[in-house]
């Protein structure tokens, strides 16, 4: 195997497709926003449901409380629904909106990472993606759970008018 | 003609080793490595073939010596050009045993299967007068499909129903991947219009039931669209002996350029149907009022046309007429069964037929564990290129239950040793990723 194709598969995202983190939709609390979001991978069949449970809390800001979803795709996929679940949970929508915009310019990055030490440490394990930037065609599995995480948290009426800025 | 006729010609040689090297030395992207020097292993043939020198040579030819526009002018480039474009029409005719004026150009196979299911759409709007009369459609006519269609020859039926009133039937699929023709008088009956099928599937490679299909839409007087892509590049293929009313097939698939394909009808249809794309070259004559239409093929061909790639699939059609279509398909019948093979490695999971009997050189398959797009991940690394996806099949994906499978399909450039090398790069995905 060259080191590229082992640069993409790193071993953490191999763990996160076989042990996905979120899998299994979950109701989200009494009270708490709500926002559900199906994206389809034309190309290669794949897809996820994701749903948000956002809590509006006045000291803390507007914060996601849980991503839960349900998909089947590619490790690439699988693992990155799984890390972006990880990474946002406990969040407010500025940090969200800041990790997004992290991830997408890693993917960007054509396999060459980002100057910026703070903001990919702030990634954690999504600084594995950095081989699959290296891949052009790959690019959008990685991408897949990021767009439903947008799409859910539009559709929760979070973004509108919330402490956490609105959203572009 | 019997479909097992199409695929087991009576006699052919098979290609001699230097034969085979000569053929793949007139390819000149099989030369070139990928992913950090690897031979290039293409199986993606299917999806679209190479292209052999001739056609790169005739279109670049077409551009330095005779470029002009085709049928207006009266200089000695449009004379030129004209009869380049015109004997390309011959070439391809004959090529799948067509007569010339029975042969229009379209951008594709899927641009013709859509002139098809326009032309009935337009008759049925009352365009085309008494003699497009036959084509016109009501609600309750059924068009029969299989599920195991191209989404090419699906969805322009399904939009030809929800513009008529007309209503979608079709075969499903059996668990060897063959269409389940059991009740073949329970689908095709008197309120049939259109049996539209593929000659050979584009995933599983199994080659249809034409002889049955043509059959039964005869018993009930439905016109039969033949999706022959997969076919025309691979089998000897004679459209008059089949004896369908209409076929497709693209240039890009068949080792011509992308960008041109044609459409197949019996003549006396094409002198009734209706024009589809309207404006330019496709006239008689043209008042403030009213338009009369060109007789056929020109009365489809609106606007300036493709000529280079015209020019270049008649010369691929020449090229493997040359080679002998027998040979092209003894050739891969011997690497159908090389393919077939992988259904030693363990955990691989083949989608259609598992023997070598009416089908083509091509294997979709599942990896147990690992997903499509990962398998052929690893075989990229190894410098094998095949597809993954749907391959623009969804139903028959969904008929097995998966959402992917990756597909190798081989042409005539492929060698058994290429296959080896794609087996063995199989066999080392499900250890790559762990899979038990």
């Amino acid at each position: 195997m060259s080191s590229s194709l082992e640069q993409m598969y790193q071993q953490v995202i191999l763990d996160h497709a076989k042990f996905p983190h979120g899998r299994g939709l979950v109701e989200p609390a009494a009270g708490h926003l709500a926002g559900e979001s199906h994206q389809v991978n034309p190309t290669c069949g794949d897809e996820v449901t994701l749903r948000v449970d956002v809590e509006r809390d006045g000291a803390a800001g507007t914060v996601v409380r849980g991503v839960s979803w349900d998909g089947q795709g590619c490790s690439i996929s699988q693992a990155s629904v799984s890390v972006m679940t990880e990474l946002v949970t406990g969040r407010d929508l500025a940090e969200v909106r800041q990790l997004d915009a992290t991830f997408h310019a890693l993917m960007a990055s054509r396999g060459k990472g980002l100057d910026d030490e703070a903001a990919l440490d702030a990634l954690g394990d999504g600084e594995a993606f950095t081989g699959v930037s290296q891949y052009p065609a790959r690019i959008k599995c990685a991408l897949l759970g990021w767009a439903a995480l947008k799409d859910s948290l539009a559709r929760s009426g979070a973004l509108a008018d919330s402490t956490g800025g609105s959203d572009d | 003609m019997t479909t097992a006729d199409t695929v087991r010609p009576a006699s052919a040689d098979v290609l001699t080793a230097s034969e085979l090297a000569a053929v793949r030395a007139d390819f000149p992207l099989l030369e070139r490595t990928v992913r950090g020097g690897r031979p290039l292993v293409y199986l993606d043939s299917a999806a679209t073939s190479q292209k052999p020198n001739v056609v790169l040579e005739a279109e670049v030819e077409f551009y330095e010596q005779r470029n002009a526009a085709v049928h207006r002018g009266a200089h000695q480039l449009a004379e030129e050009a004209t009869e380049a474009f015109e004997s390309a029409r011959s070439a391809v005719a004959a090529f799948v045993g067509a007569d010339d004026g029975e042969i229009v150009w379209a951008p594709g196979a899927t641009a013709a299967l859509n002139l098809v299911a326009y032309a009935f759409s337009n008759a049925t709007a009352g365009r085309g007068g008494e003699a497009a009369e036959r084509f016109r459609l009501a609600p309750g006519d059924e068009i029969v499909v299989t599920e195991a269609e191209h989404h090419a020859n699906l969805v322009p039926w399904q939009e030809l129903c929800a513009r008529t009133g007309a209503v979608l039937r079709w075969f499903g699929v059996g668990d060897d991947g063959r269409i389940d023709l059991s009740h073949v008088d329970e689908v095709i009956t008197d309120r049939t219009r259109i049996v539209a099928f593929g000659h050979v599937s584009n995933v599983t490679g199994a080659v249809g039931p034409v002889t049955e299909l043509v059959a039964a839409a005869g018993r009930v007087g439905a016109y039969t669209v033949l999706d022959a892509c997969q076919s025309v590049p691979h089998l000897p293929v004679d459209l008059h002996a089949l004896g369908v009313d209409f076929a497709a097939f693209s240039a890009h698939k068949m080792l011509g350029p992308t960008g041109v394909g044609a459409l197949y009808a019996r003549r006396e249809l094409l002198e009734a149907m209706p024009p589809v794309t309207t404006g330019g070259s496709m006239v008689e004559v043209v008042t403030m009022d009213a338009t009369t239409y060109a007789p056929p093929p020109q009365r489809f061909e609106a606007g300036t046309q493709m000529v280079a790639q015209a020019v270049g699939m008649g010369v691929a059609a020449q090229w493997l007429e040359e080679l002998g279509m027998s040979r092209v398909a003894q050739h891969e019948r011997e690497l159908a069964a090389e393919l077939l093979r992988i259904t030693e490695i363990p955990g691989v999971r083949l989608i259609g037929p598992t023997d070598t009997v009416d089908r083509l050189a091509v294997v979709s398959f599942v990896v147990d564990g690992v997903h499509a797009h990962d398998v052929s991940q690893v075989l990229d690394d190894q410098g094998v290129a095949v597809r993954t996806g749907h391959h623009c099949a969804q139903p028959l994906h969904r008929r097995f239950g998966v959402a992917a499978t990756t597909r190798a399909s081989a042409s005539v450039y492929t060698t058994v040793e290429e296959i080896a090398a794609f087996r063995e790069a199989l066999a080392g995905v499900r250890a790559f990723f762990g899979a038990e």
